[in-house]
């Protein structure tokens, strides 16, 4: 495959940086999956470019980037609208473009959603470091040099003028995952449910938060009344292994729920994202309310199982 | 032995099998993430082990957790299969305790009514057991610290601390392999590389691996190669 210049960063805004599905299997060794927040999104942008969907997306966090294409590419936006436009003319997500040297690619702001994902067709060169490119920015490795992009990085694509003909196509809307400013995240009871007062668990279900300016991509930290803890008990526990969407009340009593680069924690959990609502989880932004309804294990793989049927659809569909 | 699991979501069940920071629970704990590893149930995708408990990684659409549980609860039989699978030897890793490696050094040493030197030889008298390896990749927790050290951790936890940094908290002592923010004592630090992604083996250490600390000076640490 020929590696040629295909992207270059002009600013990276609030934060940058590839990612794919994630690094699995290291957690013995204290390594977090990292990975693209909003994995639907993620796969969904290289399914429709003509990628693998765990190739390499540049994850694009509310505001300010801007980057200029060096060669002629297929690209897609996915995920949060940051109302991106190229060479100033409005873009469609979830759709392929086609981007000629010198175009100028820039998503401003959040109309709404956190994080867009830019994949380009044969995608982003980025070696995979303990099988997976996703990047670790805390230990510094994965992705561009194991950290976030900066301004002048210069990305490189595999063989891109082979994928222009997938100029225009589209995802039926019914598919396009839309991240709403008012979300409800459907969680089951967490492993430590049962050492909470009953009335903390009412008050945690009934709550409406407010997600803090704070957040980032360990954790969305959430604003509220304190949660209290049952009289008595120490603000830690023992460590354990803990796993994305897992929500953590800390000795302050504010909710946090983690994500992708954390795999051990010290607080007890009231409960825990589902699977299938992880990638709205990706998308929630800072300002922006939660609520959690509690459901079923039946019904948190019947919800899987259509994500998965929908990656399924454009896995067949947008083939070749 | 029967444990408790607990679900953890839709993907993972979180098995108990003891309380407290105990090496027998520990040794259980190890036994188990090897039986995992050796059985490879289908649907498991990993095991992260932990003081007294092990997170069993599933996919919802392979794994029905009911059936995950039996299975587990089925090989949880420790005393048949005897101790788990030991690292050969002792591992050694120096260290530049006080000073600016340690800065908290001379305050543990106040804390307790002990000289420095007497911090430095309680803490390098010691074979620690690993315990557990979490917060970022390839820090050890490891345990027990001498009674005499027991110190809690800071009151005010720092945002930057150094790669390499040295550190007690309570009764377990750790390394930091990056920087990070962290709350424990800082005492002294290693020039040896915890974390590298780059090698076949990325951690330096492991669950259940013995580790002493080896007192080194500045001048050494310099000569240190890498």
């Amino acid at each position: 495959m020929a590696r040629i210049d295909v992207l270059e960063l002009l600013s990276p805004g609030i934060l940058a940086s590839l990612q794919d599905t994630g690094r699995l299997g290291f957690g013995r060794i204290g390594v977090a999956p990292s990975g693209a927040a909003d994995s639907y999104a993620c796969r969904v942008g290289n399914l429709l470019a003509g990628n693998l969907e765990n190739a390499a997306s540049i994850e694009i966090t509310l505001m300010g980037f801007q980057a200029r294409f060096r060669s002629e590419a297929a690209f897609v936006l996915t995920g949060a609208d940051l109302q991106a436009t190229l060479n100033g003319q409005p873009l469609h997500l979830w759709t392929v473009w086609r981007a000629a040297p010198g175009d100028v690619l820039d998503l401003p702001a959040p109309a709404s959603g956190c994080r867009a994902y830019l994949a380009v067709g044969g995608g982003f060169h980025c070696p995979a470091v303990m099988g997976s490119r996703a990047t670790n920015i805390g230990s510094g490795f994965g992705g561009y040099e194991g950290r976030a992009l900066q301004a002048g990085d210069i990305l490189q694509g595999h063989d891109p003028q082979d994928y222009l003909h997938r100029d225009g196509r589209s995802l039926p809307d019914t598919l396009k995952a839309v991240p709403t400013s008012d979300g409800v995240l459907r969680v089951l009871p967490g492993p430590q449910e049962d050492q909470f007062p009953v009335a903390s668990r009412e008050q945690f279900y009934e709550t409406t938060y407010t997600v803090s300016g704070s957040s980032d991509r360990t954790g969305v930290r959430l604003e509220g009344p304190p949660i209290a803890k049952a009289p008595g008990a120490p603000d830690s526990i023992l460590s354990e292994g803990i796993l994305c969407g897992a929500i953590q009340v800390p000795g302050d009593g504010k909710p946090i729920i983690l994500m992708n680069e954390t795999v051990t924690g010290g607080y007890r959990k009231i409960a825990v994202v589902i699977a299938a609502d992880l990638p709205l989880l990706g998308q929630v932004a800072p300002g922006d309310t939660v609520r959690f309804r509690k459901t079923v294990l039946a019904e948190a793989r019947k919800l899987l199982q259509g994500v998965e049927a929908a990656v399924d659809w454009v896995r067949g569909h947008f083939a070749g | 032995m029967q444990p408790e699991i607990r679900h953890m979501g839709d993907r993972g069940l979180l098995v108990e099998l003891g309380a407290g920071i105990d090496p027998a629970v520990n040794r259980r704990v190890q036994q188990l993430h090897q039986i995992l590893a050796r059985e490879n149930l289908f649907g498991v995708v990993e095991t992260v082990p932990a003081y007294n408990s092990l997170l069993v990684v599933y996919d919802p659409l392979r794994a029905a957790p009911e059936a995950l549980e039996r299975q587990i609860r089925g090989l949880c039989h420790f005393d048949d299969i005897g101790h788990p699978e030991q690292p050969p030897g002792v591992v050694e890793i120096p260290v530049v305790y006080g000073g600016e490696s340690g800065p908290d050094l001379d305050d543990v040493a106040a804390f307790h009514g002990l000289t420095r030197g007497d911090v430095v030889r309680l803490h390098s008298g010691t074979v620690y057991r690993v315990y557990m390896i979490g917060f970022t990749p390839g820090f050890p927790y490891m345990g027990e610290l001498p009674q005499a050290l027991d110190t809690p951790r800071r009151e005010t936890p720092r945002t930057r601390i150094p790669k390499g940094s040295v550190a007690i908290a309570q009764r377990q002592t750790g390394i930091y392999p990056v920087v990070s923010p962290g709350g424990w004592q800082i005492i002294g630090r290693t020039p040896v590389e915890l974390f590298d992604p780059r090698q076949d083996k990325p951690s330096l250490l492991g669950m259940g691996d013995e580790v002493r600390f080896i007192p080194m000076t500045a001048e050494e640490a310099a000569q240190w190669p890498g």
